[in-house]
């Protein structure tokens, strides 16, 4: 049993404190007061220059919200947030009108540099190799809840692409807003949908036109950087027919004390033949070595396939947050449409993960796959919670499931709650889910071949969750493929 | 508004219920106060229905809306019908123990001569008479499911068995459930069965109704404990009405190194539900649950497994099948969780449904919950249509449609029955499952 002691040893010793990304920019902000009342969605739809009926939206969601109670069937444990001690807006303040990235406050792109984000446009990640044609990423950072610079417009202009903070669009494009938000993730889906619909700051808004492919990788890099601000991010995607877009999503924030709610909602919308791929690298402060401070994230991700014949993938890489609470789902309503769920969620430290997805078939010969690696480390708790369900009319429904969980230590859990309905006979699911540790004698073997044993288990840990990462956008995986490794330092058993 | 509904009219036939069955419920001081906490249990949950998770696929507000009154005790025309029916469910080379209308029937059953290695007593005596260890036993199962608390409140009789130490009981003992028919009424049984250290026995229960049995109810619930070094394989076999209603429960627990294998085959009843919470409490031990569910007209059948393995080095085999036709629907639950300390458990469950029509439906929800990390656990979950690849290749060779399909369906639930260990309860699984095929027509 003495590897057993080990771990506990080793494990004790957890450095999560030294979160890399755990530092602060002191800007002044512009917030609103306190609390959530009416005045508070008033305040924010005002600072917004919103339409009257963007201001009437959220009101009625925010008195839906009034009526709900918070959901508590996920197994996550936390205090009780008081949402009255809350801030719900702040934008960093504008010191001028922005002509170009020179003119950012410098303290802003200092901040981006330390995270590593190519905000500039030569700032195509160094060493990856880069495609045909030059990949190259458009950004449209999110530092707290104002966008403060959208690169690659024109280019995106050409190509018919409209890729712009939300509250933009809600005056530029308000047709083509109305007639999409809230139509994925209504008003009154969930207490946490509810509370965005009624308070979300800002987010990315993408339209690509009929038959067009993005040209370029679009990402969004959202930071929590205000102490005490509700993050309420709303991101609506629509790809018209046979558009395709690749969409990426990466987080990190800085080290606090006192938890954070994160409440973001993303709607995706496929017509006849388009497809949109959604990634996400998620990595913000998970509290400290007891447990304490870090993110507390609720997100509502949804993806309605209308079209035939179109397709939504989602990946993400979940390794921050003290509390993930988050299902990217997929409605397969269009017939021959498919859904893709890859997912990589690794808790260590006091970090609970309640994620997975729902897949729903109501569109003749639906597909879709599931893929879910769960790592739990430390004291953590790991939970897969799942639903794939075909409908009556669903006839020729297939669907696969794996989800594996590695557990490294004896003090976390892993758990998969998969929940798997049939309402036809021509639905054909397949679903299988194991839970193990890491073999002693893999890691013997590596060991005996000279590697440390935190190399050798990266290595094995890099293995079981390929599968996963071969799905992610190539700059991705190069920091996802690091993101793993670094949340699982100090966690080997 | 309908759910409001539902639970108004079932609190009011509740409290009825009680009035009238109230003196014929066995036991007083403690065991009356153990039930009417049991009482006051399910009266602050009523019925569940479909927001409480462990209920989801089973919403007996919509299904089974109200409990009927406690059935009378049976009189010499209920016995004689039951009688009747027995002889149609006849086992061969088993020992009878009969309950008619939820009320032991020492006259059906084969109780004398027991020896030395068997004791029987009826869940009254057991009631009545001051053994504080055993009463405390028979109401160990938990208040905290709704329907398990009814039956604490309720339970009038059912039986007690004990095997002694070392024992080996070559014949099975066979509990029947029998509805006489009389008026759609409700009974309450619980049985404990105590295997004493390194011995061995087999139970087998069956639930039937009597000609003209209809829309009647079983409350049934079961108590496990299996000592050290023991083994208890056991057998279900719900061959209820199909109007009836069968709500039954089991609480197992294991001792070290024992052994507990036990089969559940429902082919009968409209609505049944049968939930199994198997404790693993002592190290070496090992457990085989199976079951299958064949299902058609408006048949609902759900099947709850909580598999908790608290200790080091134990196995547990879970494999289920469900054949579902016309608008059957078929619920399979399936919970392990390893607890930290149960390091080395080896855990697999393996549920497969096969639906034959477009209106039939299967809901599959296995669940793991991992606390310990040197473990071997996994599940598998697989849902579809017979293969028309070897449906093909049958009717290629000669068979006809049905045929082929009977075959096909005989194989899969096969997998599940060949773990019953007991050759001739084998055979019986089999017959009743190609019954059921024959059926079909």
């Amino acid at each position: 049993m003495a590897a057993v002691q080990e771990t506990v040893d080793r494990v004790r010793r957890i450095d999560v404190d030294q979160y890399r990304y755990g530092f602060e920019t002191l800007i002044e902000s512009d917030k609103a007061p306190k609390g959530l009342s009416e005045d508070t969605v008033r305040f924010i739809s005002a600072k917004k220059n919103e339409p009257a009926w963007m201001l009437e939206w959220r009101l009625e969601a925010y008195r839906r919200w009034l009526t709900m109670t918070e959901p508590n069937w996920a197994r996550v444990d936390y205090p009780k947030i008081d949402y009255q001690d809350l801030y719900y807006y702040s934008a960093p303040k504008p010191k001028k009108t922005i002509g170009s990235l020179d003119e950012i406050d410098p303290d802003i792109l200092e901040t981006y540099k330390k995270l590593g984000i190519p905000l500039r446009e030569v700032e195509v990640l160094e060493g990856v190799v880069r495609p045909e044609g030059e990949r190259r990423i458009a950004v449209d950072a999110v530092f707290d809840s104002v966008s403060v610079a959208t690169t690659f417009q024109k280019e995106l202009k050409q190509a018919g692409v409209i890729f712009m903070p939300i509250s933009e669009a809600i005056r530029e494009h308000p047709e083509l807003v109305r007639k999409y938000l809230g139509t994925v993730v209504p008003t009154s889906d969930n207490y946490f949908a509810t509370l965005n619909s009624a308070v979300f700051s800002d987010g990315s808004f993408v339209y690509v036109p009929p038959g067009v492919r993005c040209p370029m990788e679009l990402s969004t890099y959202f930071r929590i950087n205000e102490r005490n601000t509700g993050q309420f991010e709303r991101t609506l995607i629509i790809a018209d027919k046979g558009a395709y877009v690749s969409y990426l999503e990466g987080c990190t924030a800085p080290q606090r004390d006192e938890n954070q709610l994160h409440a973001a909602v993303v709607e995706l919308v496929t017509h006849v033949d388009a497809e949109i791929k959604y990634s996400t690298v998620q990595n913000w402060y998970p509290g400290n070595s007891e447990g304490k401070g870090g993110i507390y994230n609720f997100v509502t991700k949804r993806g309605d396939c209308r079209g035939n014949n179109s397709k939504i993938s989602w990946t993400q890489v979940e390794t921050g947050s003290a509390i993930t609470w988050k299902y990217p789902s997929c409605i397969l309503r269009g017939d021959n449409s498919r859904g893709e769920f890859y997912s990589i969620a690794i808790s260590n430290g006091h970090q609970q993960v309640d994620s997975g997805t729902k897949m729903i078939h109501l569109g003749k010969n639906t597909t879709s796959r599931i893929i879910s690696k769960g790592i739990a480390a430390g004291v953590s708790q790991n939970t897969y919670r799942g639903l794939v369900t075909a409908h009556r009319k669903a006839t020729g429904a297939r669907n696969f499931t794996a989800c594996d969980s590695l557990l490294i230590g004896d003090k976390c859990g892993a758990h998969t709650v998969p929940y798997i309905e049939a309402k036809n006979s021509s639905a054909l699911f397949e679903h299988e889910a194991t839970t193990s540790k890491i073999s002693e004698d893999v890691l013997f073997y590596c060991v005996q071949r000279g590697l440390s044993q935190e190399e050798a288990v990266g290595l094995v840990v890099n293995g079981f969750v390929k599968d996963v990462l071969q799905q992610l956008p190539m700059e991705f995986a190069v920091e996802a493929q690091k993101l793993i490794s670094i949340s699982l330092e100090g966690s080997v058993g | 508004m309908n759910v409001v509904l539902a639970k108004t009219e079932t609190e009011h036939a509740r409290s009825d219920i009680l009035a009238v069955a109230r003196d014929r419920l066995p036991g007083t001081g403690k065991v009356a106060d153990l039930r009417r906490q049991a009482l006051e249990a399910h009266e602050r949950l009523g019925l569940p229905h479909r927001r409480v998770e462990d209920w989801k696929y089973t919403d007996l507000r919509v299904l089974m809306r109200e409990v009927l009154p406690l059935a009378a005790a049976p009189d010499a025309e209920a016995l004689k019908r039951a009688a009747a029916a027995l002889k149609l469910h006849a086992i061969a080379g088993v020992r009878l123990i009969v309950l008619v209308d939820g009320v032991f029937a020492p006259r059906l059953s084969e109780t004398s001569d027991l020896g030395k290695d068997v004791s029987i007593h009826t869940l009254r005596e057991a009631l009545e008479a001051g053994d504080a260890a055993l009463q405390a036993q028979l109401f160990s199962p938990d208040n905290s499911d709704t329907m398990v608390a009814l039956n604490s409140a309720m339970m009038t009789d059912g039986v007690v068995i004990e095997v002694a130490d070392s024992a080996v009981i070559p014949l099975p003992l066979h509990i029947v459930h029998i509805a006489s028919g009389a008026a759609p009424a409700a009974m309450f049984t619980r049985s404990l069965i105590r295997v004493g250290k390194h011995a061995s026995a087999t139970l087998v229960e069956s639930y039937i109704g009597a000609e003209g049995a209809k829309a009647y109810q079983v409350h049934d619930s079961l108590v496990v404990a299996i000592g050290d070094g023991a083994r208890l394989d056991h057998v279900r076999l719900i061959e209820d009405s199909r109007e009836a209603f069968n709500i039954s429960s089991a609480v197992v627990t294991l001792g070290a190194h024992a052994h507990f294998n036990t089969f559940g085959m429902n082919t009968g009843s409209l609505v049944s539900r049968y939930q199994a919470v198997i404790a693993v409490a002592g190290e070496g031990s090992r457990v085989e649950t199976n079951g299958v569910n064949l299902l058609n007209g408006r048949q609902h059948a759900d099947t709850t497994l909580f598999l908790d393995h608290a200790v080091p080095n134990c196995s547990s085999r879970e494999i289920f099948r469900a054949v579902v036709d016309d608008r059957g629907h078929s619920v399979f639950q399936g919970r392990i969780i390893v607890r930290p300390k149960a390091q080395k458990t080896d855990a697999k469950m393996m549920t497969r449904a096969l639906l034959l029509s477009d209106e039939a439906e299967a809901d599959n929800k296995p669940e793991l919950e991992i606390f310990a990390d040197d473990v071997t656990c996994g599940h598998g979950a697989t849902t579809g249509a017979l293969d028309d690849s070897l449906l093909f290749y049958l009717r290629a060779r000669g068979l006809s449609e049905k045929e082929a399909q009977a075959l096909l369906i005989q194989a899969f639930v096969g997998e599940a029955i060949e773990q019953i260990a007991n050759d001739a309860l084998r055979e019986l699984a089999i017959a009743a499952a190609q019954r059921w095929l024959a059926a079909r027509g």
